[in-house]
Parts: C-alpha cells; sequence; structure tokens
C-alpha cells in the first residue's frame, strides 16, 4: 500500500499540489492578518500609519514564501532541514555579536534593507531540524540516551543564545517547542521527568543569569499592584484595558486604555487587550477560536500525513503557533509575568509576520505532499 | 512496517495528549478573560475612567471690595502673558526672530524659554512674557497669525483702584501658604491668592467663591484630548464695606501733612467706619504680585510702621482723652458732683510721691466742667483717688476699652486697663493708690487704640455700647436713604452723666480757655465737641516688655509725645466721632490739641458737609453712583 502510493507526492503536478493546500487555513490566515490590521489601525487613532499600512505591505510580502514553502517538494524540506536550522542559528549568532540594541535588548540584525529578529525564525527552524532527526530515529533509538543528547543540544544551543540577547520569551518558546517535538516524537516519560529535575537544578543558577529588568519583571507578576506606576503599571494598565471592554467592548475606536496611550506597545506585544478594550469578551473570545481553528487545522494536517517528517513537522508547526498564542495572551491577562512575545498574524512586526507565514507555508506542504514518502536518515 | 505503525499510533496518543493540554490552556485563558471581562469587568471600567477623566478646578472670579456706595476698592483685572506652545511652534529661531521685532526679547529670555521647553512636554504652554503692555499686546495680537505656536493668554490679577489710601481697610492677597490650605481644594490651584489682610482676609470666604470643575479626558501623559462636562463655580459675594471713600480721601489727604497718624471717622449712630487711616500706608499690588525682600525690608523697617494699621493695631496711652471715662466713673460711683469742686496747686502730693498737673503753675480752685475744658490733671488724680481703680477700670470696659472691640479685619490689639489682678499677675506686686491716680489721667499702664477712643466717644454720644464695623452685610447705602441705627445695647449710664461730660467737652472746643478753642469749627451747626490728649511716646514692643516685666512707676517718660485728639459732632445731635492720634505730634510743644484737633476739625467738618441729611440741594458731594460700572449686579449677595 505504502509502495504504490510512495512517488504521488513527487509527481504531483503545480495543479495537483494547488488542490492540495487547505484553502480553509488559508482563509483563516488572511482572516486573522485582516482582523490585526483592522486593530491596528484603531490603534493609530483611526489611521493607517504608521502601522497598519506596513503591516499590510508585509502581510502581503510574506504570503509569496508562505506559498512557496508550501509548494517546494517535502524532500527538499527535508533534505534541507539542517541547513535551515544552520543559517537561523548563525543570524542568532551573528545578532549576538553584531546586532544592534532595540528596546533595550539586543534582539535585531540589520540586513540593509529590513531588519531581521532572526530568534523568531529559528522557532520554525528548529521544529524542522527537529522534525528531521527524530524522523530518522526508530523507535528503539529514541529510549536511549545517547541518541537525545544531539537533539537536546539542538534546542539548548541557541535557547542560551537567545536567553542572552536578552530574550526570555522567545527562549522560553524554543524550549518549549523542542520539548514539544520530544514528545510528540515519542521520547519515553521518564526523560522528560529527568529534564525536569535538571532545569530545576539550574533554576537557582539561572536566576543569577537574569537581567535586572527580568527579575523585576518576575516580582511584579507575583505583585502587580505592589507598584502601579513602576514596573507594575504596564500589566495594570493592560488589565483595565481588558477588564474595561466588558462583554461588547467599547467598539471600534472607541478603546480609552489604548487611544490615550496607557497602554504600553499597544501595537506589538500588547496589542491584544487593544483588540479585547475595543471588541470586548466577545472578540478576544472570537480571536482565539479562530486561533484554536487554526491550530486544529495543523494537527489534521499534521495526522493525516504519512511521512513521520510531516506529521512531527505539522504537529510541530502547529503547537509552535499555539505557544506563542498562550504565552501572549497570558501574559497580558497578569497570567505569566511580561517576557515580550508577539501575538501571531496581529502584532506590528515584520520578522515576526514573516516567520509566523513561514510556518504556515511549512503546514500546508504537509497537507500538499501529505502521501509523500520520505527515506533515509 | 509494523514498527511504522507502532510509531504512528504512539505519535498519534501523543499528539491527542498534546491538543488535550492545548484546549486545557485555552480554557484556562478563555477562563480568565471571562473574570477580567465579565466577572471584574465594573471594576476595571471605573478605573480606566479614573485613567483617562480627569477632573480639573475652576478657580471662580474673586469678588470685588466695594465702598459704601459702590466704588470698588479691589476688583479684578485682566492681564495679558505671551505663551509658546512647542508643539505647534516651526522653527524657533524664527519665531523669536520675529517676536524681537514686535516686543523686546533679550538674549536670556530666550534660553530660559528654550531650556523650559526642553524640560516639559510639548504640549504645556511655556511663557514668554509675562504682563504685556497693551501697545505690545496690540502689536503682537495682529502677528499672531503669523507666528505658529505662538498665542496670548489671559490673565487676572488683583487691582486695588485706590491703593495706598484703603491698604489697610481692604488689605491685599498674596499667593496660598502651606498653613492656610483649609480643605477647600480651589486654594490648591497654582494661580489662586488668599486675603492676607484687612477685609481681604477677614471676608476672604465671601470673597473667594466656590470652585467649578471641568471634567476632561487626559491621556497618558496628562494632555488634555477633550471636555467631557463642565460644572461652573459659584462667584464669590461683593462686599460692602462701610467706607466712605470720598472721606476716606479726604482723611488720607489731610493726615499726610504729619509724618505718622492714625485717624478713624465713625458714624456713631450706625456704627460704620466711614474712614480709617493709618498713615503713612503702603501700596498692596507688590504683595499680590510676589515682594522683593528689599521693598519688605524697607517697609518693615520703616519707624512709622507702613505695614501697621495704627487705628486698631497702635496701643497708646490715651493720656488726658481718657478723663471723659474718669468724669463719668466718678459720676456714677457719686463720689462727685458737678458742683464738687477741687484746688489745683500744680501738683497733688500724695505719700511720698508728687504728682504733677501739666500747667505748672497749677489751675486754682475749679469743678468738673471746668476740669474737663482745661484738662487739669489734679483734679483727675483726686476723683481716679475717690473713684477708685475698680470702678474706674469697670467703667473704661464698658466704654470700650482693655478689649477687643471686634473691628470686622484682622490685627486688632485688645489696649490694656490696668486692674488689681493684672498688676499681681504680672508682676507679682500689689496695687498701689498712686498707680490709680496716674491711671486717672490716662497714663501709666493704660493703652488704648485709636479706634477704642473713638468708640469711647461713640458710645459717650449714643449711651449705647457702639460697635464699630467695617463690613456692611446689609449691602450698600442708597442714594439719600437715611442709615438705620445700630442695634446697640444700651449703656445703663445716667442720661444727665453723659449730658455732663459731653458738655465739659463741648467747653474744650468751644469756649474761649478750653484747651482746643483754636482749632473749634465757625460754620453754624457744624460744631464740634472733643478732648485732647498727649500721650508719652510708647512703642508697641516696649508696651509688650512693659506689660511682662516693669513696674508700672518705671517707665520713662520720653520727652517727644503723641498728640491725641478725640471728637464728635455736631454738638447738638451728636453724629460723627473722630478721633486721631498723631505719632511724635506733641514735639511742637502743643500736644493734642495743636497738632490732632485740627485734623479731627476737618474731617468732622468734611463729613458733616458729606451728609445727605444735611447737604444743600446742588451742592457737590457724593456724586458717586452715576457711574454704573462700579455699580455690582447684586449688591451685599
Amino acid at each position: 500500500m505504502a509502495g504504490l502510493s510512495s512517488d504521488t507526492g513527487h509527481e504531483l503536478s503545480l495543479v495537483g499540489k494547488l488542490g492540495g493546500v487547505s484553502w480553509g487555513l488559508v482563509l483563516l490566515v488572511f482572516i486573522a492578518a485582516f482582523f490585526g490590521i483592522a486593530v491596528l489601525y484603531s490603534a493609530a487613532d483611526g489611521n493607517m500609519q504608521p502601522w497598519a499600512a506596513t503591516q499590510m505591505i508585509r502581510f502581503g510580502i510574506a504570503v509569496v514564501p508562505m506559498i512557496g514553502a508550501a509548494l517546494l517538494g517535502i524532500r527538499h524540506w527535508f533534505r534541507a532541514a539542517y541547513w535551515v536550522y544552520a543559517v537561523a542559528l548563525a543570524l542568532v549568532i551573528a545578532v549576538d555579536l553584531r546586532g544592534f540594541v532595540g528596546m533595550g535588548a539586543r534582539r535585531w540584525i540589520d540586513l540593509g534593507v529590513i531588519q531581521l529578529q532572526p530568534s523568531s525564525l529559528l522557532n520554525i527552524a528548529l521544529v524542522l531540524a527537529l522534525a528531521r532527526y527524530f524522523h530518522a530515529r526508530s523507535d528503539q533509538d529514541i529510549t536511549r540516551i545517547r541518541y537525545l543528547i544531539p537533539p537536546a543540544l539542538i534546542i539548548v544551543l541557541p535557547a542560551a543564545l537567545i536567553l542572552k540577547q536578552p530574550d526570555l520569551g522567545t527562549a522560553i518558546l524554543v524550549v518549549m517547542s523542542g520539548a514539544a517535538m520530544f514528545f510528540v516524537a515519542g521520547v519515553r516519560l521518564r526523560f522528560f521527568a529527568l529534564m525536569a529535575l535538571a532545569a530545576a537544578a539550574t533554576v537557582p543558577a539561572g536566576w543569577h543569569f537574569l537581567r535586572d529588568y527580568q527579575k523585576n519583571r518576575i516580582y511584579t507578576f507575583l505583585d502587580p499592584e505592589s507598584d502601579p506606576l513602576g514596573a507594575g503599571y504596564h500589566i495594570l494598565q493592560s488589565k483595565i484595558a481588558l477588564g474595561s471592554g466588558g462583554f461588547f467592548g467599547r467598539g471600534f475606536l472607541n478603546g480609552s486604555q489604548s487611544h490615550l496611550s496607557f497602554l504600553p506597545e499597544k501595537q506589538t506585544d500588547f496589542i491584544f487587550t487593544t483588540l479585547a478594550e475595543e471588541f470586548g469578551f466577545i472578540g478576544g473570545l472570537g480571536l482565539l477560536a479562530l486561533y484554536a481553528l487554526m491550530v486544529a487545522y495543523g494537527f489534521v494536517i499534521a495526522l493525516r500525513c504519512r511521512s513521520h517528517f510531516g506529521r512531527l513537522l505539522g504537529l510541530g508547526i502547529a503547537t509552535n503557533f499555539s505557544l506563542y498564542v498562550f504565552i501572549n495572551t497570558a501574559m497580558v491577562m497578569g497570567l505569566i509575568p511580561v517576557v515580550g512575545v508577539p501575538l501571531p498574524l496581529i502584532s506590528y512586526g515584520g520578522t515576526a509576520m514573516l516567520a509566523v507565514m513561514f510556518g504556515f507555508g511549512l503546514l500546508l506542504n504537509v497537507a500538499v505532499h501529505r502521501e509523500a514518502r520520505i527515506d533515509g536518515a | 512496517m509494523r514498527r511504522e505503525v507502532l510509531r504512528h499510533r504512539l505519535l498519534t496518543r501523543r499528539a491527542a495528549i498534546l491538543a488535550g493540554g492545548q484546549a486545557l490552556l485555552l480554557a484556562a485563558i478563555g477562563g480568565r478573560m471571562y473574570q477580567l471581562q465579565i466577572t471584574e469587568s465594573d471594576r476595571y471600567t471605573v478605573l480606566a475612567d479614573e485613567n483617562r477623566i480627569s477632573l480639573r478646578l475652576l478657580a471662580p472670579q474673586r469678588a470685588r471690595i466695594l465702598d459704601r456706595f459702590g466704588i470698588a476698592l479691589a476688583d479684578n483685572r485682566q492681564n495679558y502673558h505671551l505663551v509658546i506652545i512647542p508643539e505647534q511652534a516651526g522653527d524657533l529661531t524664527a519665531t523669536f526672530d520675529a517676536l524681537g521685532t514686535l516686543i523686546e526679547l533679550g538674549e536670556t529670555d530666550r534660553r530660559r524659554v528654550l531650556r523650559e521647553i526642553r524640560r516639559k512636554h510639548s504640549f504645556v504652554p511655556i511663557m514668554i512674557r509675562a504682563n504685556l503692555s497693551w501697545e505690545e499686546m496690540a502689536r503682537v495680537e495682529v502677528a499672531v497669525p503669523e507666528l505658529p505656536g505662538v498665542s496670548i493668554d489671559q490673565g487676572v490679577t488683583r487691582h486695588y483702584p485706590f491703593g495706598e489710601t484703603t491698604a489697610h481697610v481692604v488689605g491685599y492677597v498674596a499667593a496660598v501658604s502651606e498653613q492656610e490650605l483649609d480643605g477647600d481644594p480651589l486654594l490648591e490651584l497654582p494661580d489662586v491668592r488668599i486675603g492676607k489682610s484687612g477685609v481681604e482676609k477677614s471676608q476672604d470666604a465671601d470673597l473667594r467663591g466656590t470652585a467649578g470643575t471641568s471634567q476632561v479626558e487626559v491621556n497618558a501623559l496628562g494632555r488634555v484630548v477633550r471636555e467631557l462636562a463642565r460644572v461652573p463655580g459659584k462667584p464669590g459675594r461683593d462686599v460692602v464695606t462701610s467706607l466712605d471713600l470720598v472721606m476716606q480721601e479726604f482723611v488720607t489727604r489731610r493726615c499726610s501733612a504729619e509724618q505718622s497718624v492714625a485717624s478713624v471717622l465713625l458714624d456713631a449712630v450706625t456704627g460704620d467706619v466711614l474712614a480709617l487711616v493709618s498713615s503713612p500706608s503702603f501700596d498692596p499690588v507688590p504683595f499680590s504680585a510676589g515682594l522683593t525682600s528689599a521693598m519688605w525690608q524697607e517697609l518693615s523697617n520703616d519707624p512709622r510702621k507702613p505695614l501697621s494699621d495704627k487705628v486698631i493695631a497702635g496701643v497708646y496711652p490715651p493720656g488726658s482723652a481718657f478723663k471723659p471715662v474718669v468724669a463719668a466713673a466718678a459720676l456714677t460711683a457719686g463720689v462727685l458732683t458737678p458742683e464738687t469742686s477741687f484746688t489745683c496747686p500744680g501738683y497733688l502730693q500724695f505719700g511720698n510721691t508728687t504728682f504733677h498737673c501739666w500747667r505748672h503753675g497749677g489751675h486754682g480752685t475749679l469743678r468738673l466742667r471746668d476740669a474737663i475744658k482745661k484738662s487739669c490733671d489734679v483734679f483727675f488724680y483726686e476723683t481716679a483717688r475717690r473713684v477708685g481703680i475698680d470702678r474706674l477700670a469697670a467703667m473704661a470696659h464698658r466704654f470700650g476699652f482693655g478689649a477687643l472691640l471686634g473691628i470686622d479685619i484682622p490685627g486688632e490689639r485688645p489696649g490694656l486697663i490696668p486692674t488689681r489682678g493684672w498688676k499681681l499677675g504680672t508682676s507679682g506686686a500689689a496695687w498701689t493708690q498712686g498707680e490709680t491716680l496716674i491711671a486717672g489721667i490716662g497714663q501709666g499702664s493704660v493703652l488704648a487704640t485709636p479706634l477704642q477712643l473713638a468708640t469711647m466717644v461713640a458710645r459717650l454720644v449714643t449711651g449705647r455700647a457702639v460697635s464699630p464695623r467695617l463690613v456692611r452685610p446689609e449691602g450698600l447705602m442708597l442714594p439719600g436713604a437715611s442709615p438705620a441705627p445700630g442695634d446697640f445695647p444700651l449703656l445703663g449710664l445716667h442720661p444727665r452723666i453723659t449730658a455732663l461730660v459731653l458738655d465739659g467737652m463741648n467747653a474744650v472746643v468751644n469756649e474761649q480757655g478750653g484747651t482746643a478753642y483754636a482749632a473749634r469749627i465757625l460754620e453754624p451747626g457744624f460744631a464740634m465737641g472733643g478732648k485732647s490728649g498727649t500721650s508719652q511716646v510708647h512703642r508697641i514692643s516696649d508696651y509688650e516688655r512693659s506689660r511682662g516685666t516693669r513696674k508700672v512707676r518705671q517707665i520713662p517718660w520720653k520727652q517727644r509725645d503723641h498728640a491725641l485728639f478725640v471728637a464728635f459732632a455736631p454738638v447738638g445731635a451728636p453724629r460723627y466721632v473722630c478721633a486721631t492720634v498723631v505719632e511724635h505730634g506733641g514735639a511742637t510743644g502743643g500736644g493734642g490739641s495743636a497738632v490732632a484737633a485740627p485734623i479731627c476739625r476737618d474731617v468732622l467738618l468734611e463729613a458733616q458737609r458729606r451728609d445727605p441729611a444735611r447737604r444743600v440741594p446742588g451742592e457737590n458731594g457724593v456724586a458717586v453712583l452715576d457711574t454704573a460700572g462700579n455699580r455690582p449686579g447684586t449688591p451685599g449677595g
């Protein structure tokens, strides 16, 4: 059965590939992106400038790599996986070496034309690399620690570099995405227990590794109202914006917290508050439902795929996407400390948009090549 | 392939668990949203409104202070400031250059403005020049359209049209001090001024008004986005004083001939203070704007005490002007009759001490009427000895001495009427009879303010416990209306007794040989009665010291005396009372009769001429009400 259909992916025509694209998912992506542009329009007091127009152009540009990623043969991605990872890692290292400091942290690299934030690209590259690695490992292999050390390094190396930028949020995302890959790949639970113990042991050491502002964020998280005009200001204002939105919200363009500049970073990390202030519980829940649908699409696509690589890739991309959403929304609601993670497809930002669309491109690729067979290690 | 199937199965199971975990997280996020946006929404809505809505106070216009006919003694004047709003300004250098052609704008001004622009939010107006003159204002106003960000701001300053003339009564306003914060939020506004002296202080609550509020929407930087609601404040209530500005100006002019004078004119029937002059005075305007320390030094070091209202805060030994009280006490006590006569050889030997009469040769034998007329000291030594200090002090208190009269401006001092208890309390020594004798001629420890002296006469002529007042709660005097008599309790003196004393005071002025005969009023029907007094120099700080530590008899006599005169007019039906103290006026040797009496004469004559009840039709006097601009909309509220 497998042999008969093994080459179908190889011989798919362009039309056939386009037919295999999950257009429903594409539609959801477009809906979310335009919702985001609307919120950016409101955040600028009803102006296309400075954010909404730029974001629209970026989205339009990012559609190209999405389509490209979707239509390239899955085997090419399989072969390129480590290279993609290597390039992303090199970019992260380059940031550490010569990137410039933006918003108090060194996260960006200036490519002349655009400023790139490689750590968000690395998330996708990491999923690719791990999918390839686990694809080639048998279920026997992954019960042995020595086979788990290379993939663990694939995770820890960039995580440490990103933490050093410092970008705690993305570092956590990298670790969590990687752990999810380990989990779906079938790594034994006792390995996770071991890792958890090791992590617990490094927490006190890691605390010293944190910058003062990161420590403050954690203190602030533990007791946000202790310093309402200082470090707790952002999260308190964010909660006020959410709370005052109520069930139906204050109406499009009517959010006082965002329009009167009480909200910090209303166009980037805290955009969910702007949205929930103006569109209320209904609007916020609507966006979450949209995200849930996309993730569910991702899971369905992954599980329908015949190749292990495709399944791991799909699950990894979908889980990474949902982790972004959870960490961002939990952060603006005061459930976790402020760590600086954008809301995918909504937050203003070029690299994040590019990375997310690239991820969706890979997800669509898995859908297109669900019957493809991948050999090799 | 079995392996592949197993691996797929494991992956599917793990994926299901992962999906379940994500569903749980989604539920947690949704639950948190429900908590914030539904359960606690009200609380956060309030917080959001508190964030964006800021309550701004609107300062009401401070009310005016008027004279009895409605002339404004204190009002508000618009002034104009030149301001620039940086965010609306284009090229600052060009703007400054353009402004420099219109008004004087120095390099230091430019630097200061640039410095402030850097320090403040770009929407905060920065003051370029305060208090533009009218011409400057006009020049800039025309050019404003070509000067981006530049505008003219209107402010209000307190204005005293009659300045020094009314400064002691009206007082002045200045910035609110920490101690004056009384919970009224209005006082916390930066531009609000509070009354610091005079009527401005005593009637501050009425004048101040109530703050209005403006609800504005502000952004996180405090910038006003728009106004949501406005509750206008209540302006203060105009205060009508008892002053007659024409008389006030007249008395001021009259007093300016001397170095340092306190003079007060009362309407004895109503208690209205028609004029209250403490000369020299001060200009109240710099006090509102902020006094330089040099100006303050100059004012407070001036020995003539321009800042002190000597009418209410200057305390002087009343000297012979106190004798009517001694006479009234003796007549009431029955120790003296109009027929009782004493002989004055020029001195009185009492114990080991000799008490001198002001007249070396003595007055010979004389009765009460002549004793008042000639102001014989020996007669009053003997009278005081017979009355005793207790009855003398009681009568003095009835006339308003030794206690605050309760005049409605701050700063009044009580003076002093010595008693046995006071002596024992301050020096520990017993009262001696010699001190009673000294008190009998208004010297020693006896201290009185000019206002108390005027009140004494007012009580004498009305037989009622007249209390002087500076504020008319009933509002303006209507033109031609005769003022309603004050509702004062009877003094309880026998009318015959007051008549006897007043007769003596009539003789002082209007009979040959009276001490103030030279100052009599010749116009028929306008004649005044009065009593002169000469008192030692007694500075206020000395008074404090003597009161605390010195024995009464040890107070040194000084050569330059104060000249005092108290008077009433017309003698037939007394209505106006004037008391005048010329500080060091006795230096010329004439005492109260020579220096102070002529002032009282001129003041009382002018007051009677102005009296609407006596004025001949067509005569110019009170043409003040035709200036409609000075009439208040709601007299007295």
